[in-house]
């Protein structure tokens, strides 16, 4: 995704080469085009693109890949409700959109 | 006509629960027996990029209740679901409309569905199509995705037509702070003044108004052509340059330390509006905007409040 890159180290994403078995769903998904299967394994080749959609994840067979599974949606009213929460003790509301 | 308004209304969110389609089968041209079945949310417009997509296309349409929410973000909550999928396929007995078992998907449900799964729950195997729905009459002439139709974009059209609905889901917050705004301002050497909370009041929600374009609106569409990576900084640059702005139109009618506060709060405000924008965006991580708001909030508020304190100060010196 050209013009648009987010912050570098951040996005939480791993992947267990052991468990993979190359079939490829990850590069398929992938809306930033981060995997590539290379001799019957998937290779993260573009760590810092990831926007931890987690599509990924939920289309390994195996579940091989890790992504951070804070997920909500990604707004900073979510984000800001969480903290609210966390301090509060209580889960996080919806942010509602 | 009708249509067009009401996609003026869903695009504005000023009545998107209206704007549901009815869950279920439908069809696109003249289908058969053969006809690919492509997935999509029952979401208006979802809806409608759809079938403006498919022209010429003859194709089954299986609308799936997300309630009302577009694909992106019914994956994201867990209503685009493999689950749905398979008992919106039971519901219409596709398995008796068509006589191949495949199902396509959007691309961009795939965080909210296991293609894998599909085939357990109803019989039919999920296949992900292209992410833009314009892209699916290519994409089932050569019966596969390139990259570029895999590649998600963020172009400046698909940037504008966020803007509205982000607006309009500040009203509420807007008219808080307006109010507080015109009691604030009306602090004055005798207690409290009618006359001072208006004039003043006045301009400093016009300059949050500015924010709001500075922040909700510049912003967003200049977005990769600012400085940083992170989203509150890029407002903050915007924020300036309408203070700027501002301290040009109002030079006159402002004391010193009423300017300091409309230039704190207008880069503030701005600096905030344009890190709400990150949940908008289709390549920011959480972890990412988590990590960019411990910086951001703590200079967002840290400047609103020096903001209205210098504000009430106004009348004082
Ligand atoms: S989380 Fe999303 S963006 Fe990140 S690698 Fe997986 S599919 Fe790609
Ligand atoms: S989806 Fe999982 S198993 Fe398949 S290639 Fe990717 S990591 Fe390997």
């Amino acid at each position: 995704m050209q013009g648009f890159r987010y912050l570098d180290d951040t996005a939480i994403l791993r992947l267990s080469e052991d468990k993979c078995i190359g079939c490829g769903n990850c590069q398929l998904v992938c809306p930033h085009r981060i995997f590539q299967v290379r001799d019957g394994k998937a290779k993260i080749v573009d760590l810092n693109a990831c926007m931890e959609c987690g599509a990924c994840a939920k289309n390994c067979p195996t579940a091989a890949i890790y992504v951070n599974p804070d997920d909500g949606c990604g707004c900073a009213s979510y984000i800001i409700n969480s903290w609210v929460a966390r301090i509060r003790g209580k889960a996080p509301s919806r942010c509602g959109c | 006509m009708r249509d067009k308004l009401g996609t003026i209304g869903a695009r504005t969110g000023f009545f998107r629960n209206n704007y549901k389609i009815t869950p279920g089968l439908y069809c696109i041209g003249e289908p058969s027996t053969t006809s690919p079945v492509v997935v999509t949310a029952n979401y208006k417009l979802s809806f409608d990029t759809l079938r403006q997509g498919l022209v010429g296309v003859n194709a089954w349409l299986l609308v799936i209740d997300t309630r009302g929410i577009n694909v992106w973000c019914a994956a994201g909550k867990g209503t685009f679901s493999a689950e749905e999928i398979a008992y919106q396929v039971h519901k219409a007995n596709l398995d008796q409309i068509v006589t191949h078992r495949e199902v396509l998907l959007p691309q961009l449900s795939a965080n909210g569905v296991a293609a894998h799964e599909l085939k357990k729950l109803c019989g039919f195997r999920g296949r992900f199509g292209p992410i833009l729905a314009a892209d699916l009459p290519k994409f089932l002439q050569a019966g596969e995705a390139d990259e570029d139709m895999r590649t998600v974009t963020f172009t400046l059209r698909e940037r504008a037509v966020l803007i509205p609905l982000e607006i309009c889901m500040l009203w509420k917050q807007l008219s808080v702070v307006a109010l507080i705004i015109f009691i604030l301002s009306g602090i004055s050497p005798d207690f409290f003044s009618p006359t001072l909370a208006f004039n003043r009041g006045i301009l400093l929600v016009f300059a949050t108004l500015t924010a709001m374009f500075a922040g909700a609106v510049a912003t967003p569409l200049l977005l990769p052509w600012l400085p940083f990576r992170q989203f509150w900084l890029k407002g903050a640059i915007m924020g300036s340059l309408a203070s700027l702005l501002l301290l040009f139109i109002g030079w006159q009618s402002l004391g010193d330390i009423e300017k300091i506060a409309i230039c704190l709060w207008t880069i503030s405000s701005s600096a905030y509006l344009a890190m709400n924008f990150t949940g908008s965006t289709p390549f920011t991580s959480l972890s990412g905007v988590a990590k960019e708001m411990r910086n951001g909030l703590i200079f967002q508020i840290g400047s609103a409040i020096l903001a209205l304190i210098f504000w009430i100060a106004g009348p004082f010196v």
